[in-house]
């Protein structure tokens, strides 16, 4: 319990719940309170999928349904208490979720939302057809929620218990965030890639927070069957589904308060509009659908961030607390010996349709040593290094790493053994401070999951993380420069911080895609001490790189690509030399 | 069931789904120009159906209102953005349809002229829903866009409501006669049905593959700054595929009309029936929808007979086949956004 509730902040937002049902507010506010909170319970699922994982759902609803039909059916037709429903409900959700996430989530993000609709819309005229579950009238004569004889469905005993359960639901979503398993799902939105090639499998995280979102719906949908009694089809429909995501853009789909902000205001809004509309037309129907859809679209176009943001504008930004000055090192990985073998490209091709982009290319890098792959635009140098990272699949040949074949697998389990890399356009999550995207380099040195962030019981892990974080910002000379969020670097900052996460990874072997491109001549000044330190330490490094300067300073051998092929390959001094090279560059006299 | 029985519940689902894949090429049309899932297609589906039989009675209907409203902000946003001619030039159209229409409604026109009518009311619709409400997002990712087309469904069905009311209306088919083949009959209305697919289907690949413009629109659909570049408009193309859209949405609505009960928001379930077929060509080929449409269609028609409460559940159960197919077959990039 320590452990969950780390900060003051927190312990007063749960002492609050009480205190509000002890005011002597009328019941109508209670009941209204009640809904808000059972709303903004499914809205969180939807911060945490849509808001920060970049994946949209429109049949929130259907899983809430299903959390409300299945305690539903099983108190009345086999007797048992609600508390052992509610643990059915989220075995069945967990596996109809799970079934659509593993479907969906492998192809583009759109195909989700729409196989959402279509899951919301069956789910719907299931309900409203099946004889057991009542049709279109739905099930009456629930039971209220209860412990012992103590009634805590109604009134101010629910409201306690749903807005208990919500902000507990809140914490830990917050805490999850603010961890390993979290940062690896705030990459999801934007940066895959660099997930993959930090060794988090992205694929499993887009089907656990999916899982997530619809076990917290599915708790809504069970607090909600206890508390209106009866259950039907209406209430789960595709309509409140587009709702539920209307809502959490309303309050903010970033942060975990727009949940509560946005149920909130549109609960509030629509029963103002459900009585206000009608009387304006003059006859009954759901007039504020039109309301809610230009309203979603004026603030998509003119507040993506939703109203929260304009009230975190005022908030004070709070500094990470240092507190791993003391933690242990992370465990290092054995490293090869100076001179050993440690990367064998052995006679690569890559072919793209008629296109031969690589053609046969081979090298090998011994341990301490500084690769240079060079050749002039389209030769084929970043096909080259996204094959050998696993980016891209071979054609043909075959990639040897510590004397284990490596081709053929993808980036994720090439990065575990590893090989860090960096990225040609720089690839980070804008959002995150400088310390926290190092971090997530460390990402398969560390173990703790999604439960541990959740219940904080990972906060060794996390200190040992960012003191190795810390350590790899200081070595480059970042330091001062940790709690800046990513996204407001420079061009420099910014490689500098892609060169400190791979560094993170304790990586056998380093490659670098393009590490000067953009940067100023004192940056690539700073770039090539740093180049030449990490050698001195032992690291080995793939560097692709058009900076003739760097390559020829810091490198101990080069291999020249020009359209697909090899070229030559010898030291800086041969490579000067090498006639072909100069009229590969700079072409030839006729 | 017999052969006879079959063969009718066949000829019921491949006429329905005919209409499917109208829309299922108009959803992959939209999609592969602006990237936005345009879920709102349905809609034009109802206010052309519904359009038609406010004419038959003989009233103005309520889309030309709500025509001139949309307009009027489509002009304002335009004269903002580029001055009070463009402005003006976006009221053109829209003026021209509901001036005509609302001029031509009491007089009782013959079918078919209110059928032309009724079109190019809904047509018109089409340009201004994607200046007013896409055209200054066309940078945002498919995400937003596909929330922003739900905002629009939204919006499109409660407008449905207030200027068409909740009644439900059946518009007249355009041909009565009857074919008998042997045990099976075929409807005059089937007939146009299938003709009009397929003339549409072919109007379309004429347009795409033989002129200009069909290539400009394909140049965006490819690489949206490239074609900027190369003079092509991409508020243009943007505003002429949604033209193209809402046409192919009217015409699915006066096909369908006939043979079902329309109300203010049917046109969404057919939107989406049709949309799952664009799905089974992953957005992108226009052949395969067509094939993925006649398919829905014939397993609605099937599924009517056997567990007709359970037609819509079987329906849209078949995605998930579908998206399995899918999934199995295309390679995944990890960029999409």
């Amino acid at each position: 319990m320590l452990n969950f509730l780390t900060s003051w902040k927190w312990l007063i937002l749960f002492a609050l719940v009480p205190l509000v049902a002890a005011l002597p507010l009328p019941d109508f506010w209670i009941v209204q309170l009640n809904y808000i909170g059972l709303y903004a319970l499914t809205c969180l699922g939807l911060v945490l999928l849509t808001g920060v994982s970049g994946l949209t759902s429109f049949g929130q609803a259907a899983f809430v349904g299903m959390g409300a039909y299945t305690t539903a059916w099983i108190t009345l037709n086999l007797g048992l208490s609600p508390w052992i429903a509610l643990f059915i409900g989220l075995a069945l959700t967990g596996v109809a979720s799970l079934l659509v996430g593993l479907l969906t989530l492998r192809m583009s993000g759109h195909f989700l939302p729409l196989a959402t609709i279509c899951w919301g819309l069956a789910l719907y005229y299931l309900m409203g057809n099946l004889d057991a579950l009542g049709k279109y009238d739905g099930l009456l004569g629930l039971k209220s929620l209860s412990i012992g004889d103590f009634d805590l469905g109604q009134g101010r005993a629910f409201f306690v218990l749903t807005w208990l359960i919500l902000l507990t639901a809140v914490v830990g979503v917050t805490h999850l965030l603010d961890s390993r398993a979290g940062r690896a799902i705030r990459s999801l939105k934007t940066a895959t890639q660099m997930a993959e090639a930090m060794g988090i499998n992205t694929f499993r995280y887009k089907v656990t927070v999916f899982v997530l979102a619809a076990w917290l719906a599915c708790i809504a949908g069970w607090l909600m069957a206890h508390f209106q009694r009866t259950v039907n089809p209406s209430a789960f429909g595709l309509k409140m589904g587009i709702e539920y995501l209307f809502m959490t853009v309303v309050g903010g789909v970033g942060t975990v308060w727009g949940a509560l902000i946005g149920s909130g205001l549109v609960k509030l809004l629509d029963d103002q509009l459900q009585t206000l509309l009608p009387k304006l037309m003059g006859t009954s129907g759901s007039y504020e659908v039109i309301v809610f859809g230009i309203a979603m679209v004026l603030i998509l176009k003119y507040l993506p961030e939703g109203l929260w943001s304009l009230v975190a504008r005022f908030l004070p930004k709070s500094q990470r607390k240092v507190d791993w000055a003391e933690a242990a090192a992370l465990p290092e990985r054995s490293k090869p010996k100076t001179g050993e073998l440690v990367l064998d490209v052995h006679d690569i091709r890559k072919q793209f349709g008629g296109l031969m982009a690589v053609n046969g290319i081979g090298f090998q890098i011994k341990a301490g040593q500084i690769v240079g792959l060079i050749g002039p635009n389209g030769a084929g140098k970043s096909t080259t290094f996204n094959l050998i990272t696993g980016v891209l699949g071979l054609t043909a040949g075959h990639v040897q790493f510590r004397g284990e074949t490596i081709s053929g697998k993808s980036s994720r389990e090439i990065a575990r053994r590893g090989m860090a890399r960096t990225f040609q356009h720089v690839k980070m999550v804008a959002d995150m401070t400088v310390l926290e995207n190092v971090a997530m380099g460390a990402y398969s040195r560390t173990h703790q999951g999604v439960l541990a962030g959740m219940l904080r019981t990972n906060r060794q892990e996390e200190k040992q993380l960012f003191k190795e974080a810390q350590r790899q910002l200081e070595r480059i000379g970042m330091g001062p420069l940790m709690h800046e969020l990513a996204g407001n670097l420079a061009m420099g900052p910014q490689r500098m911080m892609e060169i400190a996460r791979a560094l993170c990874a304790d990586p056998a072997l380093l490659l670098l895609d393009e590490p000067a491109a953009g940067l100023r001549h004192k940056e690539k000044q700073a770039l090539a001490d740093v180049l030449r330190q990490l050698k001195n330490e032992g690291v080995s490094l793939l560097l692709v790189e058009h900076d003739m300067d760097l390559v020829m300073d810091v490198c101990d051998h080069l291999v020249v690509m020009e359209f697909g092929t090899l070229l030559t390959q010898g030291t800086p001094a041969e490579i000067q030399q090498n006639p072909a090279v100069r009229a590969a560059y700079l072409g030839t006299e006729h | 069931m017999d052969f006879s029985i079959a063969s009718i519940l066949l000829l019921d689902g491949m006429t329905n789904g005919a209409v499917y894949a109208l829309l299922g090429l108009a959803t992959v049309l939209v999609f592969t120009v602006t990237r936005v899932i345009f879920i709102p297609q349905g809609e034009f589906v109802s206010y052309g159906a519904l359009t038609l039989a406010i004419l038959q009675t003989g009233k103005v209907p309520g889309t030309v209102w709500l025509l001139m409203g949309l307009a009027l902000v489509a002009a304002l946003m335009e004269w903002r953005s580029s001055g009070l001619k463009s402005g003006l030039k976006t009221l053109l159209l829209p003026a021209l349809a509901s001036g005509l229409t609302w001029w031509a409604a009491p007089l009782q026109l013959p079918l078919l002229i209110q059928a032309i009518l009724s079109i190019a009311v809904v047509t018109a619709f089409g340009p201004l829903v994607y200046r007013v409400a896409f055209q200054s997002l066309e940078s945002a990712s498919p995400l937003v866009l596909l929330i922003v087309s739900v905002g629009v469904h939204f919006a499109m069905t409660g407008f449905g409501l207030v200027f068409f009311g909740a009644e439900g209306y059946r518009s007249p088919s355009f041909w009565d006669t009857r074919f008998n083949l042997g045990s099976l009959t075929l409807t005059g209305q089937a007939l146009i049905i299938f003709i009009a697919a397929l003339a549409l289907i072919a109007m379309l690949w004429l347009f795409f593959e033989r002129t200009l413009f069909g290539k400009a629109l394909r140049a965006t659909a490819v690489n949206r700054t490239g074609a900027r570049l190369m003079g092509v408009s991409t508020h243009t193309a943007g505003q002429l595929t949604f033209l193209l859209a809402a046409m192919i949405g009217a015409i699915s609505g006066l096909l369908i009309g006939p043979s079902t009960t329309v109300f203010y928001d049917s046109g969404f379930l057919i939107g989406l029936k049709g949309f799952i077929a664009a799905v089974v060509a992953g957005l992108s080929s226009y052949p395969v929808a067509l094939v993925g449409a006649l398919f829905v269609g014939v397993v609605e028609s099937f599924a009517s007979f056997w567990a007709s409460s359970f037609k819509e559940v079987i329906v849209f159960t078949l995605i998930l086949p579908v998206l399995l197919w899918r999934s199995l077959t295309t390679v995944h990039s990890d960029e999409e956004h």
